[in-house]
């Protein structure tokens, strides 16, 4: 699956962090890591932590979310 | 029919049936071709790009995947929705025809376009010498294939890198290289890293975290000459202080070079500052007259901001991209007074030494900075950004979730100093000089000069740079 953070919305609230551990990393107290291209097997984790985050910052693809959404 | 619908109607059936070409395939022409769908637009769309991969992310290149966590492949752009576009990848557009509106490319195919947007963006600029170039060893980092060999020879554990240039890719690499136990010299030709986009104050706090860190960090010189053995792989490299430096790896992180070259002869205010265009992304003709059919975003853009005296500024990054695009995409398609404006206060971030650096309006336009909250000692602090007495952009080091603050502040144009945030107020507010370098460095400019008499036929032309 594809995801993209947009970093400059990300404001480090790291709630997305445990959601999908093997996806997420905080380097630091509050840069996020993360796999752009994850293994399909992750897609239940990363999409709960696309939802849980609270700027929205993450973007999932349309494929793997089963909705388009603005550009 | 009446003049407006006559206009309506030309609207509407080139939203139906015109062709649209997007040059460029990375993260602005990918955002642009899904915002023309998403505006309406159902006729031909075209994409060229002279990458072979897919539209991928770059940011991640020079972070996780230098550090070998993520595969150099694996950082494709996810799609907000279908598309459906005539792709070219993998070949480059080489020239454009303004008066028969066709794009050239490499194999020599002529693409025709009704609209075209330019989004060709920037490469990394080559190390200086071309036979040193040639070595093995030297990498630099733009595209998913420079990070994929960079991180073989980083993993492949080199007994030294040496990274030249400390702009922000090149101090995260630097970052990168520590966090994979490596040992680094990072060298600068300016007095601290990061100088030239937050100024010698940051800089020096730049300059500790790389210390702090372990890297080998030497200012205020240059790479002189890099040496290879028999069997053409570089070894050593000359500094202009006299030193010589025993490396495997070296990385020429020298900024980069906009891809204007495939627009030789278009007419259009094209050169090394990008492609000139107003704020609704309408590249302007080498006369400073608006296009109607040709727009451009992302690295590659440069126009006039509003928030900064009207100056042309272009702005690498990756909200430029984004935005950039959508906006073009909808001006694309509309006429006035439907057509939005650009106008963007440029954001930025970088994580480096477990310190996320984040970045608001135009730090290197202000000529004083204060230090507004948190501690410096802690790398845990927001600096603000002045000139003439009013905030002109902001810096955040471990502390962004105030960014938005300082976002509010600059589009408001208040004053600076600005007025106490209130909260983890540091004892020391007073404005020092921001201390940025002179940046009226010689250039090799080409000379545009004016030709021709009668209105009719007054215009300018490129001149070629003369040689010194």
């Amino acid at each position: 699956m594809r995801i993209v953070f947009d970093l400059n919305r990300c404001l480090g609230y790291a709630q997305c962090i445990p959601l999908a551990p093997d996806v997420l990393k905080l380097n630091g107290e509050e840069a996020v890591m993360y796999d752009p291209n994850p293994d399909d097997s992750q897609r239940q984790g990363v999409l709960r932590a696309a939802a849980s985050c609270p700027v929205q910052a993450i973007m999932v693809d349309f494929a793997d979310n089963g909705k388009e959404t603005k550009s | 029919m009446s003049t407006s619908a006559l206009v309506a109607d030309a609207v509407s059936s080139f939203k139906a049936n015109g062709r649209i070409v997007i040059v460029g395939a990375s993260l602005a022409g990918l955002r642009a071709a899904e915002a023309l769908r998403d505006e309406g637009f159902a006729g031909k769309l075209t994409l060229i790009g002279d990458e072979k991969r897919e539209p991928y992310d770059r940011p991640p290149l020079s972070k996780q995947v230098l550090k070998g966590w993520v595969p150099a492949d694996h950082t494709m752009l996810p799609r907000s929705r279908e598309i459906d576009a005539e792709w070219h990848l993998g070949i480059a557009a080489t020239g454009l025809d303004r008066k028969t509106k066709n794009v050239r490319l490499a194999n020599g195919d002529l693409i025709p376009y009704d609209r075209l947007l330019i989004a060709t963006g920037v490469r990394s600029r080559p190390w200086f010498n071309k036979e040193e170039a040639k070595l093995k060893g030297l990498f630099t980092i733009r595209t998913s294939d420079d990070a994929e060999a960079l991180q073989k020879a980083l993993a492949a554990k080199p007994k030294r890198v040496l990274i030249i240039g400390a702009g922000f890719i090149g101090s995260e690499m630097a970052s990168v290289c520590r966090e994979l136990k490596l040992e680094v010299t990072v060298a600068e030709r300016a007095d601290a890293p990061l100088i030239g986009a937050l100024g010698g104050v940051i800089g020096k706090i730049a300059a500790e975290m790389q210390r702090d860190h372990g890297v080998d960090l030497r200012t205020g010189v240059s790479v002189e000459k890099l040496e290879g053995d028999a069997a053409g792989h570089v070894r050593r490299a000359k500094l202009s202080d006299g030193t010589t430096l025993d490396v495997d790896v070296v990385v020429a992180s020298l900024g980069s070079l906009r891809n204007v070259e495939w627009l030789e002869g278009a007419g259009l205010a094209t050169g090394f500052w990008g492609v000139g265009c107003d704020a609704g992304c309408r590249a302007f003709d080498i006369n400073g007259v608006v296009t109607d059919s040709i727009f451009v975003a992302g690295d590659i853009a440069r126009a006039p901001h509003v928030l900064y005296e009207y100056q042309f500024m272009s702005a690498e990054h990756w909200d430029n991209a984004v935005i950039g695009a959508r906006v073009a995409a909808h001006n694309m398609v509309s006429l006035e007074p439907d057509r939005r404006p650009h106008l963007l206060v440029p954001q930025f971030w970088s994580g480096q030494f477990g310190v996320n650096i984040k970045g608001t309006g135009v730090q290197s336009f202000g000529d004083e900075v204060v230090i507004t909250q948190g501690s410096v000692k802690e790398r845990r602090f927001a600096a603000a950004y002045g000139k003439r007495g009013r905030i002109v952009g902001a810096v955040t080091f471990n502390h962004g979730k105030w960014l938005e603050y300082y976002t509010a502040l600059i589009e408001k144009s208040a004053p600076f100093p600005p007025p106490s945030p209130g909260y983890d107020v540091p004892t020391d507010t007073k404005p020092v000089p921001a201390e940025f370098p002179d940046v009226r460095a010689p250039t090799e400019l080409p000379t545009v000069v004016l030709t021709g008499h009668d209105p009719t036929d007054r215009g300018a032309a490129f001149a070629p740079a003369r040689r010194r």
